[in-house]
Protein backbone atom coordinates (compact mmCIF):
# COMPACT_ATOMS: atom_id res chain seq x y z
CA UNK A 1 0.00 0.00 0.00
CA UNK A 2 2.80 2.36 0.83
CA UNK A 3 4.55 1.65 -2.46
CA UNK A 4 1.51 3.06 -4.21
CA UNK A 5 2.03 6.25 -2.27
CA UNK A 6 5.55 6.39 -3.58
CA UNK A 7 7.58 4.79 -0.79
CA UNK A 8 10.39 2.77 -2.27
CA UNK A 9 11.45 -0.22 -0.17
CA UNK A 10 15.09 0.07 0.91
CA UNK A 11 17.49 -1.65 -1.44
CA UNK A 12 19.51 -4.55 -0.09
CA UNK A 13 21.95 -3.65 2.64
CA UNK A 14 25.14 -2.26 1.10
CA UNK A 15 28.27 -1.23 2.81
CA UNK A 16 28.81 2.04 0.79
CA UNK A 17 32.28 1.97 2.13
CA UNK A 18 35.84 3.03 2.40
CA UNK A 19 38.25 0.10 2.75
CA UNK A 20 42.01 0.36 2.35
CA UNK A 21 45.17 -1.67 2.71
CA UNK A 22 48.86 -0.82 2.77
CA UNK A 23 51.97 -2.99 2.73
CA UNK A 24 54.58 -1.74 5.16
CA UNK A 25 57.97 -3.14 5.94
CA UNK A 26 57.15 -6.75 6.95
CA UNK A 27 53.53 -6.10 7.78
CA UNK A 28 50.18 -5.33 6.21
CA UNK A 29 47.79 -2.74 7.62
CA UNK A 30 44.10 -2.96 6.68
CA UNK A 31 41.54 -0.28 7.46
CA UNK A 32 37.79 0.15 7.11
CA UNK A 33 35.01 2.54 8.12
CA UNK A 34 31.98 1.21 10.02
CA UNK A 35 28.85 2.48 8.27
CA UNK A 36 26.36 0.13 6.61
CA UNK A 37 23.66 1.75 4.45
CA UNK A 38 20.33 0.57 3.07
CA UNK A 39 19.62 3.13 0.37
CA UNK A 40 20.10 6.48 2.04
CA UNK A 41 19.45 5.23 5.56
CA UNK A 42 22.32 4.26 7.82
CA UNK A 43 21.35 0.77 8.88
CA UNK A 44 24.31 0.01 11.12
CA UNK A 45 26.46 2.76 12.62
CA UNK A 46 29.19 0.44 13.81
CA UNK A 47 29.39 -2.70 11.69
CA UNK A 48 32.52 -4.83 11.21
CA UNK A 49 33.89 -4.82 7.69
CA UNK A 50 37.17 -6.57 8.39
CA UNK A 51 36.59 -10.33 8.20
CA UNK A 52 38.75 -13.18 9.36
CA UNK A 53 39.96 -15.53 6.65
CA UNK A 54 42.74 -17.21 8.63
CA UNK A 55 44.77 -16.32 11.71
CA UNK A 56 47.26 -14.58 9.43
CA UNK A 57 44.94 -13.37 6.66
CA UNK A 58 42.12 -10.82 6.86
CA UNK A 59 39.77 -9.42 4.30
CA UNK A 60 37.91 -6.10 4.11
CA UNK A 61 34.65 -6.20 2.18
CA UNK A 62 32.70 -3.57 0.25
CA UNK A 63 29.49 -4.00 -1.73
CA UNK A 64 26.47 -5.99 -0.67
CA UNK A 65 26.96 -6.86 3.01
CA UNK A 66 25.41 -10.33 2.70
CA UNK A 67 27.66 -11.16 -0.23
CA UNK A 68 30.88 -10.05 1.46
CA UNK A 69 29.94 -11.87 4.66
CA UNK A 70 28.94 -15.09 2.92
CA UNK A 71 31.85 -15.27 0.54
CA UNK A 72 34.46 -14.57 3.23
CA UNK A 73 32.87 -17.10 5.61
CA UNK A 74 32.76 -19.72 2.87
CA UNK A 75 36.37 -19.28 1.81
CA UNK A 76 37.47 -19.02 5.44
CA UNK A 77 35.97 -22.48 6.06
CA UNK A 78 37.61 -23.84 2.95
CA UNK A 79 40.95 -22.46 4.13
CA UNK A 80 40.56 -24.09 7.53
CA UNK A 81 39.87 -27.46 5.97
CA UNK A 82 42.88 -26.93 3.74
CA UNK A 83 45.02 -26.15 6.79
CA UNK A 84 43.96 -29.39 8.42
CA UNK A 85 44.68 -31.26 5.22
CA UNK A 86 48.13 -29.79 4.59
CA UNK A 87 49.21 -29.08 8.18
CA UNK A 88 50.55 -25.69 7.10
CA UNK A 89 49.75 -22.03 7.62
CA UNK A 90 47.43 -20.67 4.89
CA UNK A 91 48.91 -18.51 2.17
CA UNK A 92 47.36 -15.30 0.90
CA UNK A 93 47.45 -16.48 -2.72
CA UNK A 94 45.34 -19.49 -1.70
CA UNK A 95 42.64 -17.24 -0.28
CA UNK A 96 42.99 -15.04 -3.36
CA UNK A 97 42.52 -17.90 -5.80
CA UNK A 98 39.56 -19.36 -3.89
CA UNK A 99 37.84 -15.99 -3.72
CA UNK A 100 38.44 -15.04 -7.33
CA UNK A 101 37.27 -18.39 -8.68
CA UNK A 102 34.11 -18.14 -6.60
CA UNK A 103 33.35 -14.62 -7.77
CA UNK A 104 34.11 -15.37 -11.40
CA UNK A 105 31.85 -18.40 -11.34
CA UNK A 106 29.01 -16.09 -10.28
CA UNK A 107 29.80 -13.66 -13.09
CA UNK A 108 29.62 -10.55 -10.95
CA UNK A 109 26.25 -11.33 -9.39
CA UNK A 110 27.96 -11.80 -6.03
CA UNK A 111 28.54 -8.12 -5.44
CA UNK A 112 31.63 -8.31 -3.24
CA UNK A 113 34.64 -6.03 -3.70
CA UNK A 114 37.41 -7.12 -1.35
CA UNK A 115 40.76 -5.97 -0.06
CA UNK A 116 42.66 -9.07 1.01
CA UNK A 117 45.80 -8.80 3.07
CA UNK A 118 47.99 -11.09 5.09
CA UNK A 119 51.47 -12.25 5.99
CA UNK A 120 52.56 -15.81 5.23
CA UNK A 121 55.82 -17.69 4.73
CA UNK A 122 56.46 -15.86 1.47
CA UNK A 123 56.04 -12.42 3.04
CA UNK A 124 53.42 -9.67 3.32
CA UNK A 125 50.81 -9.47 0.54
CA UNK A 126 47.96 -7.17 -0.41
CA UNK A 127 45.40 -7.83 -3.13
CA UNK A 128 42.16 -6.31 -4.36
CA UNK A 129 39.38 -8.52 -5.73
CA UNK A 130 36.60 -7.13 -7.88
CA UNK A 131 33.05 -8.55 -8.07
CA UNK A 132 33.65 -10.11 -11.47
CA UNK A 133 36.69 -11.98 -10.27
CA UNK A 134 39.67 -9.90 -11.42
CA UNK A 135 42.45 -9.21 -8.95
CA UNK A 136 45.30 -6.77 -8.51
CA UNK A 137 48.45 -7.11 -6.44
CA UNK A 138 49.33 -3.75 -5.01
CA UNK A 139 51.41 -1.99 -2.37
CA UNK A 140 48.44 0.21 -1.47
CA UNK A 141 44.80 -0.29 -2.35
CA UNK A 142 41.40 1.28 -1.77
CA UNK A 143 37.89 0.03 -2.56
CA UNK A 144 34.31 1.15 -2.00
CA UNK A 145 32.48 4.41 -2.61
CA UNK A 146 35.07 6.33 -0.61
CA UNK A 147 37.96 4.80 -2.54
CA UNK A 148 38.77 7.98 -4.45
CA UNK A 149 38.92 10.10 -1.31
CA UNK A 150 41.19 7.51 0.33
CA UNK A 151 43.29 7.06 -2.82
CA UNK A 152 43.89 10.82 -2.92
CA UNK A 153 45.58 10.48 0.48
CA UNK A 154 47.57 7.42 -0.55
CA UNK A 155 48.77 8.87 -3.84
CA UNK A 156 50.08 11.97 -2.11
CA UNK A 157 51.59 10.36 0.98
CA UNK A 158 52.59 6.76 0.33
CA UNK A 159 56.28 6.00 0.57
CA UNK A 160 58.15 2.72 0.36
CA UNK A 161 59.33 1.04 3.53
CA UNK A 162 56.76 2.48 5.94
CA UNK A 163 57.04 1.36 9.55
CA UNK A 164 54.09 -0.19 11.35
CA UNK A 165 53.09 3.05 13.08
CA UNK A 166 53.49 5.15 9.95
CA UNK A 167 51.32 2.61 8.15
CA UNK A 168 48.62 2.78 10.81
CA UNK A 169 48.64 6.59 10.67
CA UNK A 170 48.42 6.63 6.89
CA UNK A 171 45.56 4.14 6.87
CA UNK A 172 43.70 6.09 9.57
CA UNK A 173 44.14 9.28 7.57
CA UNK A 174 42.85 7.60 4.41
CA UNK A 175 39.80 6.14 6.13
CA UNK A 176 39.04 9.49 7.78
CA UNK A 177 39.23 11.08 4.33
CA UNK A 178 36.61 8.58 3.19
CA UNK A 179 34.46 9.08 6.29
CA UNK A 180 34.34 12.84 6.00
CA UNK A 181 34.28 13.27 2.23
CA UNK A 182 32.07 10.37 1.13
CA UNK A 183 28.42 10.08 2.10
CA UNK A 184 28.42 6.30 1.95
CA UNK A 185 31.11 6.02 4.62
CA UNK A 186 31.05 7.21 8.17
CA UNK A 187 31.29 6.59 11.90
CA UNK A 188 34.47 4.95 13.15
CA UNK A 189 37.82 3.64 11.88
CA UNK A 190 38.70 -0.05 12.26
CA UNK A 191 42.32 -1.06 11.81
CA UNK A 192 44.00 -4.43 11.56
CA UNK A 193 47.77 -4.91 11.64
CA UNK A 194 49.07 -8.27 10.41
CA UNK A 195 52.69 -9.16 11.11
CA UNK A 196 54.57 -12.42 10.94
CA UNK A 197 53.10 -14.53 13.72
CA UNK A 198 50.90 -11.78 15.15
CA UNK A 199 47.60 -10.20 14.16
CA UNK A 200 46.25 -7.16 15.98
CA UNK A 201 42.62 -6.20 15.41
CA UNK A 202 42.11 -2.61 16.58
CA UNK A 203 38.34 -2.36 16.59
CA UNK A 204 37.22 1.29 16.68
CA UNK A 205 40.81 2.49 16.66
CA UNK A 206 39.46 6.00 16.12
CA UNK A 207 35.98 7.30 16.89
CA UNK A 208 35.80 10.75 15.29
CA UNK A 209 31.99 10.85 15.32
CA UNK A 210 30.80 10.55 18.90
CA UNK A 211 27.23 11.28 19.88
CA UNK A 212 27.06 14.98 20.49
CA UNK A 213 24.47 15.26 23.20
CA UNK A 214 24.26 12.48 25.72
CA UNK A 215 21.95 12.79 28.66
CA UNK A 216 23.96 12.72 31.87
CA UNK A 217 21.10 11.05 33.70
CA UNK A 218 21.17 8.03 31.42
CA UNK A 219 17.86 6.38 30.65
CA UNK A 220 15.48 4.81 33.14
CA UNK A 221 12.16 3.19 32.49
CA UNK A 222 9.41 5.22 34.08
CA UNK A 223 7.28 2.55 35.70
CA UNK A 224 8.57 -0.62 37.31
CA UNK A 225 6.77 -3.81 36.35
CA UNK A 226 4.93 -5.24 39.34
CA UNK A 227 5.89 -8.81 40.33
CA UNK A 228 2.65 -10.64 41.07
CA UNK A 229 3.80 -14.22 41.59
CA UNK A 230 7.11 -16.18 41.55
CA UNK A 231 7.45 -19.89 40.70
CA UNK A 232 10.79 -21.61 40.11
CA UNK A 233 10.96 -24.97 38.32
CA UNK A 234 14.44 -26.55 38.33
CA UNK A 235 15.33 -28.42 35.14
CA UNK A 236 15.94 -32.09 35.91
CA UNK A 237 18.01 -34.48 33.86
CA UNK A 238 15.93 -37.39 32.61
CA UNK A 239 18.84 -39.48 31.36
CA UNK A 240 22.30 -40.07 32.82
CA UNK A 241 25.04 -40.20 30.21
CA UNK A 242 27.75 -42.68 31.18
CA UNK A 243 30.90 -42.93 29.12
CA UNK A 244 32.14 -46.50 28.88
CA UNK A 245 35.76 -46.40 27.78
CA UNK A 246 36.60 -45.53 24.18
CA UNK A 247 37.00 -42.06 22.76
CA UNK A 248 34.36 -39.46 23.31
CA UNK A 249 33.10 -38.18 19.97
CA UNK A 250 36.05 -36.36 18.51
CA UNK A 251 35.71 -32.63 18.18
CA UNK B 1 -0.09 21.03 -43.41
CA UNK B 2 -0.23 23.32 -40.39
CA UNK B 3 1.82 20.79 -38.44
CA UNK B 4 4.48 20.90 -41.13
CA UNK B 5 4.55 24.68 -40.94
CA UNK B 6 4.87 24.60 -37.15
CA UNK B 7 7.61 22.06 -37.39
CA UNK B 8 9.45 24.08 -40.01
CA UNK B 9 9.46 27.35 -38.10
CA UNK B 10 9.80 25.98 -34.61
CA UNK B 11 11.88 22.94 -35.29
CA UNK B 12 14.82 24.33 -33.42
CA UNK B 13 12.77 25.08 -30.32
CA UNK B 14 10.80 21.85 -30.35
CA UNK B 15 13.83 19.68 -30.78
CA UNK B 16 15.94 21.97 -28.62
CA UNK B 17 18.23 20.13 -26.38
CA UNK B 18 16.37 16.85 -26.52
CA UNK B 19 19.53 15.15 -27.66
CA UNK B 20 22.72 16.52 -26.23
CA UNK B 21 25.97 14.98 -25.23
CA UNK B 22 29.33 16.57 -24.67
CA UNK B 23 31.85 15.74 -27.40
CA UNK B 24 35.16 17.46 -26.74
CA UNK B 25 35.61 17.78 -23.01
CA UNK B 26 38.07 19.27 -20.57
CA UNK B 27 38.67 17.60 -17.23
CA UNK B 28 38.93 19.10 -13.75
CA UNK B 29 39.66 22.66 -12.63
CA UNK B 30 41.01 23.43 -9.17
CA UNK B 31 40.84 26.84 -7.51
CA UNK B 32 42.02 28.07 -4.12
CA UNK B 33 42.15 31.37 -2.27
CA UNK B 34 45.54 32.21 -0.87
CA UNK B 35 47.04 35.09 1.09
CA UNK B 36 47.28 37.58 -1.77
CA UNK B 37 44.47 36.42 -4.04
CA UNK B 38 43.34 33.44 -6.05
CA UNK B 39 45.21 30.54 -7.65
CA UNK B 40 43.64 28.29 -10.27
CA UNK B 41 45.02 25.27 -12.09
CA UNK B 42 43.87 23.39 -15.15
CA UNK B 43 45.49 20.97 -17.52
CA UNK B 44 45.45 21.56 -21.24
CA UNK B 45 43.73 18.42 -22.44
CA UNK B 46 40.66 18.21 -24.66
CA UNK B 47 39.34 14.65 -24.84
CA UNK B 48 37.13 13.40 -27.65
CA UNK B 49 35.40 10.53 -25.91
CA UNK B 50 38.17 8.20 -24.86
CA UNK B 51 40.93 9.72 -27.00
CA UNK B 52 42.95 12.67 -25.82
CA UNK B 53 42.48 14.63 -29.00
CA UNK B 54 43.75 18.10 -28.15
CA UNK B 55 46.67 18.83 -25.92
CA UNK B 56 46.86 22.60 -25.98
CA UNK B 57 43.43 23.73 -24.94
CA UNK B 58 43.54 26.81 -22.75
CA UNK B 59 40.83 26.31 -20.18
CA UNK B 60 41.72 29.33 -18.04
CA UNK B 61 40.75 32.68 -19.55
CA UNK B 62 40.75 36.25 -18.34
CA UNK B 63 37.43 38.06 -18.06
CA UNK B 64 37.60 41.84 -17.77
CA UNK B 65 40.09 43.43 -15.42
CA UNK B 66 39.52 41.44 -12.28
CA UNK B 67 38.43 37.91 -13.01
CA UNK B 68 39.49 34.57 -14.40
CA UNK B 69 37.21 31.83 -15.60
CA UNK B 70 38.10 28.17 -15.80
CA UNK B 71 35.85 25.61 -17.44
CA UNK B 72 35.56 21.86 -17.52
CA UNK B 73 33.16 20.02 -19.78
CA UNK B 74 32.25 20.70 -23.38
CA UNK B 75 34.86 22.98 -24.97
CA UNK B 76 32.56 24.42 -27.62
CA UNK B 77 30.11 25.53 -24.92
CA UNK B 78 33.01 27.17 -23.10
CA UNK B 79 33.87 29.09 -26.25
CA UNK B 80 30.25 30.19 -26.46
CA UNK B 81 30.37 31.36 -22.84
CA UNK B 82 33.52 33.34 -23.60
CA UNK B 83 31.64 35.06 -26.42
CA UNK B 84 28.82 36.00 -24.05
CA UNK B 85 31.32 37.28 -21.52
CA UNK B 86 33.09 39.27 -24.22
CA UNK B 87 29.84 41.01 -25.01
CA UNK B 88 29.15 41.58 -21.33
CA UNK B 89 32.55 43.18 -20.74
CA UNK B 90 32.22 45.22 -23.92
CA UNK B 91 28.94 46.73 -22.79
CA UNK B 92 30.40 47.33 -19.39
CA UNK B 93 33.30 49.22 -20.91
CA UNK B 94 31.02 51.23 -23.13
CA UNK B 95 29.37 52.74 -20.06
CA UNK B 96 32.77 54.27 -19.42
CA UNK B 97 31.78 55.08 -15.86
CA UNK B 98 34.91 54.07 -14.05
CA UNK B 99 33.28 50.91 -12.76
CA UNK B 100 34.14 47.47 -13.96
CA UNK B 101 32.44 44.14 -13.43
CA UNK B 102 34.13 42.09 -10.76
CA UNK B 103 34.20 38.33 -10.24
CA UNK B 104 31.05 38.39 -8.12
CA UNK B 105 29.07 40.04 -10.90
CA UNK B 106 30.46 37.75 -13.56
CA UNK B 107 29.61 34.77 -11.38
CA UNK B 108 26.05 35.95 -10.97
CA UNK B 109 25.66 36.60 -14.69
CA UNK B 110 26.90 33.13 -15.56
CA UNK B 111 24.63 31.56 -12.96
CA UNK B 112 21.63 33.15 -14.65
CA UNK B 113 22.80 32.06 -18.09
CA UNK B 114 23.41 28.46 -17.01
CA UNK B 115 20.19 28.15 -15.07
CA UNK B 116 18.08 29.58 -17.87
CA UNK B 117 19.61 27.24 -20.42
CA UNK B 118 18.94 24.33 -18.08
CA UNK B 119 15.31 25.34 -17.79
CA UNK B 120 15.01 25.12 -21.58
CA UNK B 121 16.52 21.60 -21.52
CA UNK B 122 19.45 22.95 -23.53
CA UNK B 123 22.30 23.23 -21.05
CA UNK B 124 25.76 24.53 -21.64
CA UNK B 125 27.61 21.41 -20.65
CA UNK B 126 30.21 23.00 -18.37
CA UNK B 127 31.31 23.30 -14.77
CA UNK B 128 32.79 26.75 -14.34
CA UNK B 129 35.06 28.26 -11.73
CA UNK B 130 35.26 32.03 -11.48
CA UNK B 131 37.94 33.64 -9.39
CA UNK B 132 39.11 37.19 -8.93
CA UNK B 133 40.13 40.03 -6.66
CA UNK B 134 38.39 43.39 -6.67
CA UNK B 135 38.93 46.19 -4.17
CA UNK B 136 40.93 43.86 -1.99
CA UNK B 137 38.13 41.31 -1.81
CA UNK B 138 39.01 37.80 -2.92
CA UNK B 139 36.23 35.86 -4.61
CA UNK B 140 36.06 32.25 -5.75
CA UNK B 141 32.79 30.84 -7.08
CA UNK B 142 31.52 27.85 -9.01
CA UNK B 143 28.60 27.29 -11.42
CA UNK B 144 27.54 23.95 -12.75
CA UNK B 145 25.63 23.08 -15.92
CA UNK B 146 22.34 22.94 -14.04
CA UNK B 147 22.89 26.29 -12.37
CA UNK B 148 24.08 25.13 -8.95
CA UNK B 149 26.27 27.94 -7.73
CA UNK B 150 28.19 28.66 -4.58
CA UNK B 151 31.24 30.39 -3.26
CA UNK B 152 34.02 28.82 -1.23
CA UNK B 153 37.67 29.03 -0.20
CA UNK B 154 38.64 26.11 -2.41
CA UNK B 155 36.84 24.53 -5.37
CA UNK B 156 37.19 21.66 -7.76
CA UNK B 157 35.18 20.40 -10.73
CA UNK B 158 34.80 17.02 -12.35
CA UNK B 159 37.09 14.35 -11.00
CA UNK B 160 38.67 16.99 -8.81
CA UNK B 161 35.57 16.73 -6.63
CA UNK B 162 36.55 13.23 -5.62
CA UNK B 163 40.33 13.32 -5.79
CA UNK B 164 41.31 16.91 -4.99
CA UNK B 165 38.63 18.03 -2.53
CA UNK B 166 39.70 15.67 0.30
CA UNK B 167 43.26 17.00 0.04
CA UNK B 168 42.11 20.62 -0.08
CA UNK B 169 39.81 20.15 2.91
CA UNK B 170 42.68 18.70 4.87
CA UNK B 171 45.48 21.05 3.87
CA UNK B 172 44.04 24.41 2.84
CA UNK B 173 44.75 27.33 5.16
CA UNK B 174 43.73 30.96 5.07
CA UNK B 175 47.30 32.29 4.96
CA UNK B 176 48.95 30.18 2.25
CA UNK B 177 51.83 31.91 0.54
CA UNK B 178 52.14 31.82 -3.23
CA UNK B 179 54.68 28.98 -3.18
CA UNK B 180 52.63 26.93 -0.72
CA UNK B 181 49.50 27.50 -2.79
CA UNK B 182 51.19 26.34 -5.96
CA UNK B 183 52.56 23.31 -4.14
CA UNK B 184 49.06 22.43 -2.92
CA UNK B 185 47.61 22.81 -6.41
CA UNK B 186 50.39 20.70 -7.88
CA UNK B 187 49.76 18.01 -5.28
CA UNK B 188 46.13 17.86 -6.37
CA UNK B 189 46.97 17.97 -10.08
CA UNK B 190 49.50 15.16 -9.66
CA UNK B 191 46.84 13.07 -7.95
CA UNK B 192 44.50 13.72 -10.85
CA UNK B 193 47.22 12.85 -13.31
CA UNK B 194 47.68 9.46 -11.66
CA UNK B 195 44.01 8.59 -11.28
CA UNK B 196 41.95 10.49 -13.90
CA UNK B 197 42.17 8.88 -17.31
CA UNK B 198 41.42 12.10 -19.16
CA UNK B 199 44.17 14.11 -17.51
CA UNK B 200 47.26 15.19 -19.45
CA UNK B 201 50.61 16.18 -18.03
CA UNK B 202 50.60 19.74 -19.29
CA UNK B 203 49.11 22.32 -17.01
CA UNK B 204 48.73 26.02 -16.48
CA UNK B 205 48.47 27.83 -13.19
CA UNK B 206 46.80 31.23 -13.00
CA UNK B 207 47.39 33.83 -10.32
CA UNK B 208 45.01 36.70 -9.62
CA UNK B 209 45.88 39.45 -7.18
CA UNK B 210 44.81 43.05 -6.72
CA UNK B 211 47.66 44.06 -9.02
CA UNK B 212 46.64 41.87 -11.90
CA UNK B 213 46.21 38.54 -13.50
CA UNK B 214 48.75 36.15 -14.97
CA UNK B 215 48.33 32.75 -16.55
CA UNK B 216 51.57 30.78 -16.46
CA UNK B 217 53.24 29.12 -19.39
CA UNK B 218 52.31 25.45 -19.77
CA UNK B 219 54.56 23.06 -17.87
CA UNK B 220 54.47 19.45 -16.72
CA UNK B 221 54.66 17.78 -13.34
CA UNK B 222 57.25 15.28 -12.22
CA UNK B 223 55.67 11.90 -11.58
CA UNK B 224 57.01 8.81 -9.90
CA UNK B 225 56.18 5.39 -11.25
CA UNK B 226 59.06 3.38 -9.85
CA UNK B 227 57.75 1.89 -6.64
CA UNK B 228 59.43 -1.49 -6.33
CA UNK B 229 56.09 -3.11 -5.70
CA UNK B 230 54.75 -1.82 -9.02
CA UNK B 231 57.80 -3.03 -10.95
CA UNK B 232 57.22 -6.63 -10.16
CA UNK B 233 53.94 -6.95 -8.30
CA UNK B 234 53.59 -10.71 -8.15
CA UNK B 235 57.17 -11.61 -7.28
CA UNK B 236 56.23 -12.85 -3.82
CA UNK B 237 52.81 -14.14 -4.65
CA UNK B 238 53.27 -16.84 -7.28
CA UNK B 239 49.94 -17.74 -8.80
CA UNK B 240 48.39 -14.30 -8.63
CA UNK B 241 48.22 -11.56 -11.22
Amino acid sequence: MLTKKGLKPPGYLKTGTTIVGVVCKDCVVLGADTRATAGSIVADKNCEKIHNMAPNILCCGAGTAADTEAVTDNISSQLKLHRYHTGRESRVVTALTLLKSHLFRYQGHVSAALVLGGVDVTGPHLHTIYPHGSTDTLPFATMGSGSLAAMAIFESEYREGLTRDEGVNLVTKAICSGIFNDLGSGSNVDICVIEKGKTEYLRNHLTPNPRTYISSKGYTFSKKTEVLHTKITPLKELVDVVQVGGDAMEE
Amino acid sequence: MILRWILYYHQKEILRGLIEYPYVTGTSIIGIKYKDGILMAADMGGSYGSTIRYKSVERLKQVGKHSLIGASGEISDFQEILKYLDELILHDNMWDDGNSLGPKEVHNYLTRVMYNRRNKFDPLWNSLVIGGVKNGQKYLGSVSMIGVHYEDDHLATGFGNHLARPILREEWREDLSFEEGVKLLEKCMRNLLYRDRSAVNKLQIAKITEEGLTVSQPYSLKTFWNFAAFQNPTVGATGSW
